[in-house]
C-alpha cells in the first residue's frame, strides 16, 4: 500500500481527509481533471497547480495508442513525460474500449477488440492493464472491471460483478509495484443493493488500499444513482478512499460527498468549457448566448480565478468556439471552479459547517429553478430580481429538487437510514 | 509615444528607443511585434505571456478587424479599450487593419470608398472613417492608417491608384485621429519604385507619429526588390520618426529591413512557425553555425512532428531559457503535436516567440557594436552555404 488516509473531520458521513499518494498530499472531497492524452485542453502544467489540481487522470487506453506505454515507461513514467509533480491517476482501459469501440467483446479472458490503428482484433486482459497502468506510472491504477451499463437489467449484471470480483484476484496478481502504485478495486453490481452487496464484501475482503464505485453516471435515475452511492459508501472501509467513478456535476460531487464519498472524475468541466459553458454557482452560464455579446461583468463575479479577475463575458462570448484561447481561458475556469468546490467541500467539513454550505450551495442553485417554475411568492422579491437572468442556464429542476431531498434526507439529518 | 535613434551600425541599421503610453517600460528597437488574435497571443495564455522577456515582449499588434466578430465597439469603449479588454495594462498596442494570417488585404475589391479585407467573418470593406471610430474605441497606443495595398503582380495604373488612395484615406484618418493615439502614415506602392517614393513622400509631408510601411508578404516576394523599395522608401522619411514594417518575418527578411532602416516588425512568421509544429533553433552567433547535416532541420528550425523526436527527452534548445525549455521535452511536444492537443502550439508559441525577441536582442547589440553589416553578411553568407545545416542545440549547449 502505497498511500496513507487519514480523516480530519467530519459530519454525519461526510468527510474531510488527507490522501497521502507517492507525488502528492492531497485533501479531500477532491475532483480529478481528465488529461486523457496526458495533458488538459491547452493548459500548462504550471496553471494546473496554480488553479490547485492534485489529481491528473490519464486514460491508459489512449496512452496506449499513442505515445504507447512502453515509450512512457522507458522515458521515466507519466509524471516524467508531461512534468506533472502531482498525483496522477489511470483508468484501467476497459472503460474506453467498451464506450468508444463498437466491437468490443467481454469474455472471461478480457475486452477484445479491433485495434483502431490497424483493425486487428486485440485483447486486454487484467493483466495487460495493470502491465500498461505499471508502465505509465500513476500513484493510483484502477483494477480492469466488467463494465456494463446501469440502464441494463438481467443476469448481465450479476455476470459482470462476479466477474469484476475474479478480474481483481488477477489484477492483484499481474500488480508489480505495489509499493509506489495503488491499486483500486471497484464495486460493480448495478442498480441491484444484493449484487452491490456481494461485491462490496469481495471487494473489501482483498484489503485493497482504496476503492471506486463504478458502473453508475450512465445515464441511471438520480435517485437510484445517490441510493448505490449510500449503500456502498456505508459498507467501505472507514479508512480507505472512496472513489465515484465519472462523476462530475457540481451537485453530483456536493452530495457524494455528503454521502462520505471522497474522490470524483469527469471530463465535463473542460469538455462544457469547449462548448461554451461556464460552470458558475447557479449552475451554468451559456458564454454563447447573445445576450454575453455586451455584458463587461466577469464569468463570475464571486470567482477569483485568473480569468474572472481579468476578462468580461463580452470578451469571451467573442472567443468561445471561434479562437484556441476561448476554450482555454474557459476551461481554466471551469477547473477553478471545481477545485474551489472541493476546497470548500474540505474545509466546511472539517470546520463543521457542512450544513451551511450545503444549504448555500443549493440555495444559489434553487433560487433559480425556483424562479424557472414560477414560484415567486415564496421568495423575497429582491433576490428574485437579482437572480432572474433568462441567460442562466437551468439544470434539469428534478435534479435539484432531488439532490435537496436525498440531502436532506440522508446527511443532514443524523442516523440516515437505508 | 517618443521615440529616439541612440545608434547607427555603419552601412545600415539603427538602434533606439520606443516609449508608448501605456507601456512604461522603455522598448529597444529594432523590435518585434508580438501578434495576436483579438489582442491576446494566440496560444500564450496571458499568465504565461508574462513570462516572456520584458519589455521585449510589451508591444502587440492586433487588427480592429479581429471584433468584428464582436465585442462591438461600444463594448470596448466602455470596458476602457482594447488594453482594458485584455487586461494587458502594462503592454503596448498597435493597430493595423491586416494581421497577416487571418485578415488579409483583398486589393480586387477594394473601390474609392474604402480598404477591401478577407476575415474570418466573411469579406468586409473598411472605410477610413469606420476605422478611425473603431481606434477611438480601443485606443490603441500605435495606429496605421488605412491603405490600399497591392501586391506585386499589380498593374502600374494599379499601384498608382493604390498611392492616391492611401495618401487621401491618410488625410481623413489624420483628421479623426483620437486624442492621444500615434498615427502611423501608411506607404505603399507595390513593386514599383517610383511610386513607392512618392507615397513616401507625400506621406512625409503630413503630419504623423511614424511611418507604416505596407504591401510585403502578401504574395511571392524577391529579396533584391524588397531591399530597393525599403531603400527608397527610407530615403525620403525622416530619421527621427519610427518605422513599422508588415509582412517581413523570415530572419533574412528582418536582417534586411533593419540595413534599410526599419525598427519596427509585424509579421505572421512565428505563428506560422507554431501552427506548423515547427521550432526555432537557429544560433545567433556566426561561431556556432557550423554545419552538421542530419537532413532534419534547415539551419533556422526543427520540425517537432518528426518521428526522431518521438524519444528525445532533451528540451527544444539547452541553451533557452524559456518556459517550454525549462519544462518541457521534444517527446512530449512531438506527442502533444501527435494527438492533435492544444498544449503543443501553446509551448511552442512560447519557445519561438521567446527565441525570436533574443535575435532581435542580438541584432541590437550588433548594431550598437557598430557590426551589424558584417553581421548580416556572415548570417546571409552562413544560411547560403549550408542551407541544411543543424541541431542547433547541440551547438549551442
Ligand atoms: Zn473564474
Ligand atoms: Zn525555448
Amino acid at each position: 500500500m502505497a498511500l496513507q488516509f487519514e480523516v480530519l473531520g467530519r459530519f454525519n458521513r461526510a468527510r474531510a481527509a488527507r490522501l497521502t499518494l507517492p507525488h502528492y498530499q492531497c485533501q479531500t472531497p477532491l475532483f480529478m481533471p481528465v488529461g486523457t492524452q496526458g495533458t488538459i485542453k491547452g493548459l500548462a502544467t504550471n496553471q494546473l497547480e496554480e488553479i490547485g489540481c492534485q489529481i491528473i487522470l490519464g486514460n491508459t487506453y489512449h496512452l496506449a495508442l499513442r505515445p504507447t506505454t512502453e515509450l512512457i515507461d522507458e522515458l521515466g513514467g507519466l509524471h516524467e513525460f508531461m512534468n506533472w509533480p502531482r498525483a496522477l491517476l489511470t483508468d484501467s482501459g476497459g472503460f474506453q474500449m467498451v464506450s468508444l469501440l463498437d466491437l468490443a467483446e467481454i469474455t472471461e479472458e478480457g475486452v477484445t477488440f479491433r485495434s483502431p490503428v490497424d483493425g486487428k482484433p486485440m485483447l486486454l486482459t487484467p493483466e495487460q492493464s495493470i502491465r500498461f497502468q505499471n508502465q505509465i506510472g500513476a500513484d493510483i491504477i484502477m483494477a480492469l472491471d466488467d463494465v456494463v451499463k446501469t440502464t441494463i437489467t438481467g443476469p448481465r449484471i450479476e455476470e459482470a460483478m462476479y466477474r469484476t470480483l475474479r478480474w481483481i484476484d488477477r489484477c492483484i496478481k499481474a500488480h508489480e509495484k505495489p509499493d509506489t502504485q495503488n491499486l483500486f478495486g471497484i464495486v460493480q453490481g448495478g442498480l441491484d443493493p444484493v449484487l452491490r452487496d456481494i461485491c462490496l464484501r469481495g471487494m473489501v475482503d482483498r484489503d485493497l488500499p482504496g476503492y471506486a464505485i463504478g458502473g453508475l453516471a450512465g445515464g441511471e435515475d438520480k435517485d437510484s444513482f445517490w441510493r448505490v452511492v449510500a449503500q456502498c459508501t456505508a459498507s467501505l472501509p472507514e479508512d480507505k478512499p472512496r472513489y465515484v467513478m465519472g462523476v462530475g456535476y457540481p451537485l453530483d460531487i456536493v452530495v457524494c460527498s455528503a454521502l462520505g464519498a471522497d474522490m470524483y472524475d469527469c471530463v465535463y468541466p473542460t469538455r462544457t468549457a469547449r462548448f461554451g459553458t461556464a460552470l458558475v454557482p447557479a449552475g451554468v452560464l451559456k458564454l454563447t448566448h447573445n445576450a454575453m455579446a455586451d455584458d463587461i461583468r466577469p464569468i463570475d463575479p464571486a470567482c477569483a480565478c485568473m480569468v474572472c479577475k481579468n476578462y468580461s463575458r463580452a470578451y469571451i462570448h467573442s472567443m468561445v468556439t471561434k479562437d484556441a484561447m476561448g476554450s482555454q481561458l474557459l476551461s481554466y475556469h471551469n477547473l477553478h471552479y471545481m477545485m474551489k468546490l472541493s476546497r470548500d467541500l474540505h474545509s466546511s467539513i472539517l470546520h463543521g459547517k457542512f450544513p451551511e454550505f450545503v444549504c448555500k450551495f443549493l440555495q444559489n442553485m434553487v433560487l433559480i429553478f425556483t424562479l424557472h417554475i414560477d414560484v415567486f411568492c415564496c421568495l423575497k422579491s429582491t433576490h428574485i430580481h437579482d437572480a432572474y437572468d433568462h441567460r442562466w442556464d437551468i439544470v434539469n429542476p428534478l435534479t435539484v429538487t432531488t439532490g435537496q431531498l436525498v440531502l436532506l434526507d440522508l446527511s443532514l439529518h443524523p442516523a440516515p437510514r437505508f | 509615444m517618443k521615440f529616439v535613434v541612440d545608434a547607427w551600425s555603419k552601412g545600415g541599421g539603427r538602434a533606439g528607443v520606443l516609449q508608448v503610453g501605456s507601456c512604461p517600460a522603455l522598448i529597444e528597437t529594432p523590435a518585434l511585434l508580438l501578434s495576436t488574435r483579438k489582442a491576446l497571443p494566440n496560444f500564450i495564455p496571458p499568465d504565461l505571456l508574462r513570462s516572456l522577456p520584458s519589455p521585449d515582449s510589451r508591444l502587440l499588434q492586433f487588427s480592429p478587424l479581429h471584433f468584428l466578430e464582436g465585442p462591438s465597439a461600444n463594448t470596448i469603449s466602455d470596458i476602457g479599450g482594447v488594453r482594458s479588454l485584455v487586461s494587458l495594462h502594462e503592454f503596448g498596442f498597435a493597430a493595423i487593419p491586416r494581421d497577416s494570417t487571418a485578415i488579409l488585404p483583398e486589393f480586387d475589391c477594394t473601390n474609392k470608398l474604402g480598404a477591401s479585407f478577407n476575415t474570418p467573418s466573411g469579406r468586409h470593406l473598411l472605410k477610413p472613417a469606420e476605422y478611425m471610430r473603431m481606434l477611438a474605441a480601443m485606443k490603441p497606443d500605435i495606429w496605421a492608417s488605412l491603405s490600399d495595398e497591392v501586391p506585386s503582380r499589380a498593374t502600374d495604373k494599379r499601384n498608382k491608384l493604390s498611392v492616391d488612395r492611401t495618401v487621401k484615406w491618410l488625410d481623413e484618418c489624420i483628421a479623426l485621429s483620437p486624442p492621444g493615439t500615434a498615427g502611423f502614415g501608411a506607404i505603399v506602392g507595390g513593386w514599383d519604385a517610383l511610386e513607392r517614393q512618392r507615397c513616401a513622400q507625400e506621406v512625409a509631408k503630413r503630419n504623423v507619429s511614424g511611418y507604416w510601411i505596407g504591401g510585403f508578404g502578401l504574395e511571392e516576394t524577391s529579396d533584391q526588390i524588397t531591399s530597393q523599395l525599403l531603400r527608397v522608401v527610407v530615403e525620403n522619411l525622416p530619421e527621427e520618426k519610427p518605422r513599422l514594417v508588415s509582412g517581413l518575418g523570415l530572419p533574412e527578411e528582418v536582417l534586411r529591413g533593419v540595413a534599410q532602416g526599419i525598427d519596427l516588425f509585424d509579421s505572421a512568421y512565428i505563428h506560422q512557425l507554431t501552427t506548423g509544429g515547427f521550432a526555432l533553433t537557429f544560433p545567433f552567433e556566426a561561431a556556432k553555425r557550423h554545419s552538421i547535416s542530419d537532413g532534419m532541420s534547415d539551419g533556422t528550425k526543427i520540425n517537432l512532428r518528426a518521428d526522431v523526436y518521438r524519444k528525445d527527452t532533451s528540451p527544444i534548445m539547452k541553451s533557452c531559457h524559456c518556459y517550454t525549455c525549462m519544462n518541457h521535452t521534444k517527446a512530449y511536444i512531438n506527442h502533444l503535436l501527435n494527438v492533435r492537443e492544444m498544449l503543443a502550439q501553446t509551448l511552442l508559441e512560447i519557445h519561438n516567440t521567446y527565441h525570436y525577441l533574443g535575435f532581435f536582442q542580438f541584432i541590437r547589440r550588433v548594431v550598437k557594436e557598430g557590426r551589424f553589416q558584417e553581421f548580416h553578411q556572415e548570417f546571409i553568407e552562413t544560411r547560403r552555404g549550408h542551407s541544411r545545416v543543424v541541431p542547433a542545440d547541440d551547438v549551442c549547449a
